[in-house]
């Protein structure tokens, strides 16, 4: 198995979200930088087909030059090796994302083993397009399933299992295929001391993409307005069931 | 034309069409173009339903293969349909597979895609408002394209209402598809596991975070949700603990909820746990620390451990229902 996980470095945002004065960013000086939850899992995923199947593994991410720690961390879990498409740190729209991701894997693929599976968070946790994995597959000319929580590869063909609006549904498709995957497909694990050691060491192999016209535009960025007044206060400790109950029956839920 | 593609199922709309028609209907006034929808899997009745909210012509998407969802299959046979009639606008409901449908129908025909909007301003380019971040975060946008692809965020619009007394026209399409489109193929469909009430559709959930301390420690919340006729959730943490399992998780990644109450116990707020409460219309938050950022943000609060107050409202509960 040739698997290539794509990942998009995020700020790790607490318990509130504040923008820059321009309004153009999130305000980042106090904050670490992420992947998504559902990258995590997919980089999980392509770690544990390896181990099951043997195989070779890449980790890919579009962005700006501290992206590297994104990658880092995805070797430190076992990934085998990690491409930056290195960009001005400037957002790119999830059509010129695809683009790009689509020319960087027909490049890897045209000096080395084409990928039998191409593994992709469900959305960003950031912009939350939901379209790079089925813009990527169509690009390459691949099947695609998205909202994957379970995934087994047998004999040249995935079965690919995900909620639907009407129960579990289990799709067939052959390789070489792309999924986009939603936590709950695994449990992602810990790097190890040697595992980040290993990943300090390895070199990244970088390219430079050209941008393909935008499509979607970022103008500006705004909170949402709050959403409700101030919160009333039914007291300290176990004293204050009874007020809790006189609210449940407010509510007409006792 | 502003085509509306929208999601049924045993003879009815599902529950997020309203939202993606209010969207549509929006962009028709603006532009003075007539509202248009299509359904795959075709159904006259939910088709005539449509007239109600102004839908003055709908196409059923007729094809044999068609009739369970293979989203590439149903994506490029969308696509086919947009090339064909050729409208200003092309809106669905951000559900997954609306999300789906879009990014199939956008990868197929070249064209950009704004997932998630909640306003609409038509033009060239059109300016969105969409939400980032599952809906902690807006941003304006512009969107090129024509015609200009767009889902609509969930409970987040007005859904429009079935006022007008309209017969819309009704039209076949019948595409033709490749063989590649058939490439991935459903193998198996189960039917949702009923497990008492659902986590998305519960009227009371109560919800675990950290506080909860232990697997065992959910017993309390169970005991609390099963009085009221809800479901138990909890937080990114519990889950990753293992304490519960995935499907039980409330926020970005998880499951959207939308109860009348969401007590959250031992949760401390982060912006990714509660962009999945944001459908609940009331929140009491019991935590031990409180400042704890849940505490702004709950309608109700209690300051104290939950290993004391839960049990003290269990029995409470349980005297007022005569138990």
């Amino acid at each position: 198995m040739h698997i290539l996980v794509c990942v998009k470095r995020v700020p790790a945002t607490g318990a509130r979200i504040t923008l820059t004065p321009d309004a153009q960013h999130i305000e980042t000086r106090n904050l670490g930088f992420t992947v998504s939850p559902h990258e995590e899992c997919a980089v999980e995923e392509a770690v544990r087909i390896a181990e099951a199947h043997g195989g070779e593994t890449a980790v890919l991410t579009l962005g700006p030059a501290e992206a590297e720690e994104q990658l880092r961390s995805a070797l430190a879990v076992g990934i085998d090796r990690a491409i930056l498409l290195e960009t001005d740190g400037e957002e790119w729209g999830p059509r010129a994302t695809a683009a790009a991701i689509a020319a960087a894997i027909r490049q890897q693929e045209a000096t080395g083993r084409p990928f039998d599976l191409l593994l992709f968070g469900n959305e960003s946790a950031d912009s939350g397009g939901y379209q790079v994995g089925v813009r990527v597959a169509h690009a390459l000319d691949r099947p695609v399933i998205t909202g994957v929580k379970a995934l087994e590869i047998a004999g040249g063909l995935a079965r690919a299992g995900r909620e639907g609006p009407n129960g579990w549904e289990v799709y067939e498709l052959p390789l070489p295929a792309a999924f986009t995957v939603k936590e709950g497909i695994n449990l992602p694990r810990y790097p190890s001391v040697p595992g980040r050691l290993r990943a300090k060491k390895k070199t990244i192999e970088q390219l430079s993409p050209q941008r393909d016209g935008a499509g979607l535009r970022k103008l500006r960025l705004a909170l949402p307005p709050e959403e409700h007044a101030e919160a009333i206060s039914l007291g300290n400790g176990p004293e204050a069931a009874p007020k809790i109950v006189e609210v449940l029956r407010a509510l007409e839920l006792l | 034309m502003i085509l509306t593609i929208l999601e049924h199922d045993r003879g009815a709309l599902d529950s997020a069409a309203p939202e993606a028609l209010a969207i549509a209907q929006s962009i028709a006034q603006q532009t003075g173009s007539p509202l248009a929808a299509a359904l795959v899997g075709g159904d006259e009745a939910v088709a005539a339903g449509l007239g109600a909210y102004g839908v003055q012509t709908v196409t059923l998407v007729a094809h044999d293969r068609l009739g369970s969802y293979i989203p590439e299959a149903w994506g490029c046979a969308l696509a086919l349909l947009v090339e064909k009639l050729q409208p200003e606008a092309v809106v669905a409901a951000g559900t997954d597979r609306g999300n789906e449908l879009l990014a199939h129908i956008a990868a197929r025909t070249g064209l950009p895609l704004a997932a998630n909007v909640t306003a609409v301003q038509s033009g060239s380019p059109y300016r969105v408002t969409r939400v980032r971040w599952g809906g902690s975060l807006l941003e304006e946008a512009e969107l090129d394209g024509s015609p200009a692809l767009m889902t609509v965020a969930l409970h987040t619009v007005e859904p429009a209402a079935a006022g007008a007394s309209l017969s819309p026209a009704i039209e076949s399409f019948t595409p033709e598809l490749d063989e590649r489109a058939f490439r991935v193929r459903l193998v198996e469909q189960a039917a949702a596991r009923e497990q008492g009430v659902s986590l998305a559709s519960a009227p009371v959930v109560v919800g675990g975070g950290r506080g909860v301390g232990s697997a065992e420690g959910f017993t309390l919340l169970e005991e609390l949700a099963a009085l009221l006729g809800g479901a138990v959730g909890g937080s990114r943490v519990v889950t990753n603990l293992g304490w519960r399992p995935h499907a039980d998780q409330i926020g970005q990644t998880g499951t959207r909820i939308a109860p009348e109450l969401y007590i959250a116990c031992g949760i401390s707020g982060a912006i990714q746990h509660m962009v999945g409460a944001r459908g609940s219309k009331q929140i009491l938050a019991i935590n031990s620390d409180p400042d704890a950022p849940i505490m702004a943000k709950a309608n109700y609060t209690v300051a104290g451990d939950l290993h004391e107050v839960l049990p003290a409202l269990i029995a409470e509960i349980k005297k007022a229902k005569g138990l």
